[in-house]
């Protein structure tokens, strides 16, 4: 197996060369503004030992920030006609109703609401208003609108209504993009329902993007199928990418810690992951990053969907320093470090110059921070230490201790010990952990429902079959699959012992 | 005291405050919330009326939504349905109501009487009748009092229309309207028993709303200030801090359709060394301190995120969460013998004599 891992990151676009499971080359190129310079950079930068002269590639799997930075930055986004099956409930909250004014008026081309969607026991709330879909569908098609979302009330549970509605909405819009938010799961109408509407606003965005990767994998002249590194840690072919951009949302994080799973040879840790401005923490299950389970802010618009849980805080290698008081960061110099960094002969005192010359770095000009005493070092240390710590600990969800990887070009700022931690692992290329993660990425199937009387085993067993059958439909190898995540939650004022379950299984891609 | 305005600003910060008073229970107020912002974009205004003001036969309702909080996050919340509770039961009754007001201050429900009274254009009546939240029908002021449970009339959003006409209890009636509630899809909006003013004058429990108000825009001044969001909270409200520290275990379980377990937390800065444990039953309902119960129902106990000062929920709680645990004194009307019966720990199923913070 030979694959091709590249994470293009804010500052630097990062390859990797993978083969039979060791890292043979890893490079850093600058992220480009177009995004697949840097990616063709980066691919030159591999083939320029030869690594890859005559060598069968079985995939280049990227992961990156394009589709996320585009909501924030409100840049590349198309107008999306919203259907919500739900009438009569739901009328005074309609689609958009709660996203910050600037994005809604970017991203609002219309909103129809029509009768339709489930109860939460699988009883049709009201039978679907077909007509009315193909009454929207041909208002949207005299409007101009090529980009659909389309919602229904406990559609994760019975996905039917939304499927039947993108049908008709097919036959009066046969090139139109459509999402349902049933494919992007969970509970929580409204925020299913904005996961689905930036999907479908990314729409223009992913199908001009993916076409530029394919090109860009052409140009170097390899042949190998492309692969869109996802929020979980897993991949999705490009195919499946382009319809569901949001899905890699968060994968810069994410193909971090499962780098350095890989790399460490663990699967349960946590990891830190230290930046130049801030260092992420989360939690491996499994060699899986463990998923948020609660509402997370995109640009501003409240979501629910796979995402991993994270928290980031303001440390990392660039982080300004304050003497007295104390205090390192939230303020960091970023990419700027190599020139307002004090041991490069700027003026802003940060973690790297405390490094410098505490000797831990080798880098920049040691005299220039000579005058930075030893004391002062290891309370700084100690203060990066501190915030980590408890960082941490937030992170953990059951006491005792818990071994740690470091990785990320600031893992310099994490000691050897640490409170809660019973050891810290460095590892060699931790600095690509990121596109060591996504060179390695697997395939997932997920299933997330409300079961009623059914035993608690039942319950599970039912749910897993369909997330397996739904992992083999992503690509997935049959054979290898593997159940990374089962939980089932007790659901409270639901009559008939009412459980939700959530099993998430993952496999190799298959052979094509 | 005259009728007064109710700001958008008083809305946003009644949504955090009535989730404090929440007690870990109650549901999210956010979409009650994305209502009221729509209805007053739209240009509806609601007026809030002190008890007092009422003449005795004044009729008042008393609204709240019932059901899953997980069907409410899927049929969303629309602000019409409140009121048609309220219209279903001015035509099976005949009564007009002179103001609308809320069963529960904590959570969600707050937010039910402000949706009412912009679409039928009366006030809200600055009172509730548990003064925070409370899993069960029966544990309210009015059933303290003795007063009659019926009638009772419950909505939903298709149209769908029932009336509870005669029940002997307030237990029946929790059982009885649990069951229509679950019919119509596990989620009914609900016009309680009428009141008359004399009753909402001598049970109800007043300036609740008021109070709600002042500790979310205590919360929020404090966040936009940087400073201490708990020590703000306790400026407006004569609280008590029991305990900081983080949680270290959640145990959850569904029994009876009611969300039970229990959550521990390992003590930080003054409270090092100490361990808490509070049991709850949807709400927070007994708090132990290294084996020892310091605090229980019916003094509210309130779990806050130490840093945003914002309650934590029992349904959302989790490891490593760094909390700030306050007691506030409860509505004096559960601190007689019968009040304790209803709400006491007994209530509950714990047995221990009630021990206020407060005594």
């Amino acid at each position: 197996m030979r694959r091709i891992g590249i994470d293009v990151g804010g500052t630097n676009t990062d390859a990797v060369l993978i083969e039979e499971g060791k890292v043979i080359r890893a490079v850093k190129a600058p992220t480009s503004e177009d995004v697949t310079t840097g990616i063709l950079e980066s691919l030159k930068g591999l083939g320029s030992t030869g690594a890859l002269k005559d060598r069968k590639i079985d995939g280049v799997m990227i992961g990156t920030t394009h589709f996320i930075n585009a909501v924030v930055q409100r840049r590349h986004l198309t107008k999306v006609g919203a259907i919500r099956l739900g009438m009569p409930a739901t009328a005074s909250l309609p689609p958009f109703c709660d996203w910050p004014d600037d994005l809604a008026a970017l991203v609002r081309g219309g909103v129809w609401m029509v009768e339709g969607g489930h109860e939460y026991d699988g009883r049709p709330f009201m039978l679907l208003d077909e007509a009315a879909v193909l009454k929207a569908a041909e208002e949207m098609k005299a409007a101009g609108l090529k980009s659909v979302g389309i919602s229904a009330i406990f559609s994760p549970l019975d996905p039917s209504h939304e499927k039947r509605a993108a049908e008709l909405v097919a036959k009066v819009l046969p090139d139109a993009s459509i999402t349902c938010s049933s494919d992007l799961g969970r509970i929580g109408l409204l925020e299913r329902e904005n996961a689905g509407l930036l999907n479908a606003a990314l729409a223009d965005l992913a199908r001009d993007t993916i076409a530029a990767f394919e090109k860009a994998i052409r140009d170097s002249g390899i042949e190998a199928p492309l692969f869109i590194t996802q929020n979980d840690g897993t991949v999705a072919e490009a195919s499946q990418a382009r319809r569901l951009p949001v899905y890699s949302f968060a994968s810069g994080a994410t193909n971090s810690m499962r780098g350095a799973a890989y790399l460490s040879g663990l699967s349960d840790a946590m990891v830190v992951d230290v930046g130049g401005t801030t260092t992420d923490v989360g939690q491996l299950k499994h060699g899986f990053p463990r998923e948020a389970n609660s509402v997370v802010k995109v640009g501003g618009v409240r979501t629910l969907f796979r995402m991993p849980d994270l928290l980031s805080i303001g440390l990392g290698g660039g982080s300004h320093v304050q003497l007295d008081p104390l205090k390192v960061g939230p303020l960091s110099v970023g990419y700027r470090l190599l020139k307002e960094g004090i041991a490069f002969g700027g003026k802003q005192l940060t973690t790297t110059d405390i490094a410098v010359a505490a000797g831990v770095l080798d880098l920049g000009d040691k005299a220039r921070v000579a005058h930075i005493d030893a004391a002062t070092c290891k309370a700084v240390f100690a203060e990066a230490a501190r915030m980590a710590e408890e960082a941490i600990d937030r992170m953990k969800t059951e006491a005792g201790d818990v071994p740690l990887i470091a990785v990320g070009g600031g893992a310099f700022l994490i000691p050897e010990k640490l409170a809660g931690v019973s050891q810290v692992i460095h590892v060699e290329h931790g600095d690509c952990a990121n596109a060591v993660g996504a060179a390695i990425a697997q395939v997932s199937g997920e299933c997330d429902q409300i079961f009623k009387d059914l035993t608690r085993v039942e319950a599970l067993s039912t749910a897993q079959g369909i997330a397996n059958d739904r992992a083999v439909a992503a690509g997935a190898d049959r054979a290898t699959l593997k159940t990374i995540e089962s939980e089932d939650m007790p659901l409270a004022y639901l009559p008939g012992n009412s459980v939700r379950v959530r099993v998430r299984v993952v496999g190799d891609v298959a052979a094509s | 005291m005259p009728l007064r305005d109710i700001t958008l600003d008083d809305i946003e910060s009644l949504a955090v405050g009535a989730w404090v008073l929440g007690t870990g229970g109650g549901g999210s107020p956010y979409l009650g919330l994305l209502n009221m912002r729509a209805l007053y974009k739209e240009g509806h205004r609601v007026q809030l009326m002190p008890a007092s003001e009422l003449e005795d036969d004044d009729w008042v309702a008393a609204v709240s939504n019932m059901g899953a909080p997980l069907v409410g996050q899927e049929r969303l919340t629309d602000s019409r349905t409140i009121a048609r509770a309220v219209d279903l039961m001015e035509r099976h009754t005949g009564h007009r109501f002179r103001g609308i007001m809320a069963l529960e201050i904590g959570g969600g429900n707050s937010i039910q009487p402000l949706m009412a009274a912009a679409h039928l254009k009366r006030p809200v009546i600055d009172a509730d009748m548990m003064g925070r939240a409370y899993p069960e029908a029966q544990m309210t002021s009015v059933a303290v009092g003795d007063l009659t449970p019926c009638p009772l009339t419950t909505v939903d959003v298709r149209g769908l229309e029932s009336v509870v006409e005669k029940v002997p209890t307030w237990k029946w009636m929790e059982r009885v309207s649990r069951k229509i509630c679950v019919e119509y899809g596990s989620i009914a909006s609900t016009c309680k028993a009428p009141r008359t003013g004399a009753e909402v004058k001598k049970w109800g429990i007043h300036g609740t709303t008021t109070k709600a108000i002042a500790i979310g825009h205590a919360v929020r001044e404090a966040q936009r200030r940087h400073e201490d969001p708990v020590a703000a909270i306790l400026a407006v409200e004569p609280g008590k801090i029991l305990f900081r520290g983080k949680v270290v275990d959640v145990e959850r379980r569904a029994t009876e359709g009611f969300l039970r377990g229990r959550t521990r937390f390992d003590g930080m800065d003054e409270d090092r060394g100490s361990s808490l444990e509070i049991n709850f039953q949807n709400e927070w309902i007994v708090a132990w301190r290294d084996g020892k119960p310091i605090a229980m129902s019916p003094d509210l106990i309130c779990v806050l995120d130490s840093v945003a000062g914002e309650a934590v929920g029992t349904e959302t709680i989790r490891y490593g969460q760094r909390v700030t645990v306050i007691a506030l004194p409860p509505p004096p009307v559960f601190l007689s013998e019968k009040g304790l019966q209803h709400v006491g720990p007994r209530a509950f199923g714990y047995d221990i004599d009630f021990k206020s913070v407060f005594a």
